[in-house]
């Protein structure tokens, strides 16, 4: 890549951030240059990103409906999913699973609220709510 | 556990930020320079061995493959210290309080000290780039009140976070959970003569990448343009278009310099060529950037695809892998036989 061709035409989702991109000057000389970002990028981050939120808006309905707790909704928010949220709490994906029911959810003991909120980095309170 | 004696006689030179591309070559680059021995981000990466690539259909992140450029997390710091015979020191920590308490006092003694976090609690980075990666490196080189001064070289300033943000990504769990890892080199770098060490990388490089394993290297590549070939327009295209939106990720977001490590790879082998005199290298980094210009024809390709501005032709993206796979092969056989 030359110079010349790093795109600057800039990324949302990099939020002003500037990339490092090595590319080559006129002479064939590779120097690092700062790239604005690229529509390439925008692009699948934000097709990651999106896919994200279409599950939390999902887990978020299910939630109003009473049809789950408001769990699975913090974990999409948060950008994680079933595997990664048992490894975070220790806890079997199976038995977070059961605490995706709402009435299950609802009779959760303090200490078990405390795990979910501190590896989802909420306040308990925060975890009943769907805001 | 106490700091080498030659290393506190040394003046305390003021620490300098440098840009980089990747956090771990970045991070090594910037550590070994503060403590006298130059060193580009390039020549980190490539004394390193790091060039890689791998197919990893059984691990999975967010159910979709794991997909890498480049040798796993801590192979530059670890490949790194062996090439250049230094002896660095690897601190782990049961509880974020002693981790704490050790980084700090290290800061007293006015060392710079490499840590490896999550990238999802760190708040300087752009909301939209805070994905659950555990694996990221970044220097930590000085204390002001509540909040530590951190050079991570993805940034192209210093900047500053607070204690409590910083724990939280030291201390993250998961995938690669960091367990508050920090690292430092034991004794300065002794002054050494880089022109045979780069020679060897770059004959161990040529081999990794040439390794008879299906998953990975060029045959890596070359699996992974089959896969794509047997995704089918108009059938669960939405999923298949997730697939291929996550191999360009992995390929071009933060991190890789371009064309998943390749261009950062080729400015090595450049720098290589100047320092051994040997014309070949020239002509391999140009060769390699044309492969990173091909990968970069590959990711816009894709990208069009998955916003539906170019109907989803899968068959042409794997034929172009199947290109860049054929590409590789034939540059790193010829520096797998480099004398």
């Amino acid at each position: 890549m030359r110079i010349e061709d790093v795109p600057q035409e800039g990324n949302d989702t990099l939020g002003g951030l500037r990339k490092a991109q090595y590319a080559v000057d006129e002479n064939g000389q590779y120097r690092l240059v700062t790239s604005a970002g690229w529509e390439v990028e925008q692009t699948v981050t934000r097709q990651a990103l999106d896919h994200l939120e279409h599950l939390a808006a999902e887990a978020r309905d299910r939630a109003l409906r009473g049809e789950a707790s408001p769990l699975e909704y913090h974990m999409y928010r948060r950008r994680m999913d079933l595997a990664l949220l048992a490894q975070t709490t220790g806890l079997f994906q199976w038995r977070i699973r059961r605490h995706f029911d709402a009435r299950r959810f609802a009779g959760l003991g303090p200490a078990l609220l405390e795990r979910y909120a501190e590896a989802l980095g909420l306040n308990p309170a925060e975890l009943s709510r769907l805001d | 556990m106490n700091a080498a004696p030659d290393l506190n006689t040394s003046p305390r030179n003021e620490f300098q930020h440098r840009h980089a591309a990747h956090c771990e070559s970045g991070v090594m680059a910037n550590l070994l320079s503060h403590h006298g021995l130059a060193l580009s981000e390039a020549m980190a990466f490539g004394l390193a061995s790091a060039l890689a690539f791998a197919y990893i259909p059984f691990v999975k992140l967010g159910g979709l493959p794991l997909i890498a450029y480049r040798m796993p997390p801590k192979a530059i710091i670890k490949g790194l210290s062996k090439r250049l015979g230094l002896r660095m020191r690897f601190e782990t920590f049961r509880s974020p309080a002693a981790g704490q308490a050790r980084l700090d006092a290290l800061l007293a003694q006015g060392r710079p000290v490499g840590l490896q976090t999550s990238v999802f609690w760190l708040p300087y980075f752009p909301e939209d780039m805070r994905f659950h990666f555990n694996a990221h490196n970044l220097l930590v080189y000085g204390k002001d009140g509540g909040a530590y001064r951190i050079s991570d070289p993805v940034f192209e300033t210093p900047v500053s976070c607070a204690a409590a943000d910083l724990q939280k990504a030291r201390f993250a769990k998961g995938a690669l959970a960091p367990k508050g890892l920090l690292y430092f080199p034991e004794r300065p770098p002794a002054t050494v003569d880089l022109a045979p060490l780069a020679l060897n990388a770059i004959r161990r490089n040529a081999k990794a990448m040439l390794a008879p394993f299906p998953l990975v290297g060029c045959k890596g590549i070359a699996y992974m343009a089959k896969r794509i070939a047997q995704l089918k327009a108009g059938e669960h295209e939405a999923e298949s278009l997730r697939f291929i939106g996550h191999v360009v990720r992995m390929q071009e977001e933060i991190g890789t310099g371009g064309a998943g490590f390749r261009f950062l790879y080729a400015s090595f082998l450049q720098e290589a060529a100047e320092l051994t005199g040997r014309a070949e290298l020239s002509v391999a980094s140009r060769e390699l950037t044309a492969i990173g210009d091909h990968w970069r024809e590959f990711a816009l390709a894709a990208a069009l695809m998955v916003r539906g501005r170019k109907p989803f032709a899968p068959a042409a993206l794997a034929e172009s892998l199947k290109g860049i796979a054929e590409a590789e092969r034939g540059l790193f056989g010829g520096l797998a036989k480099l004398a």
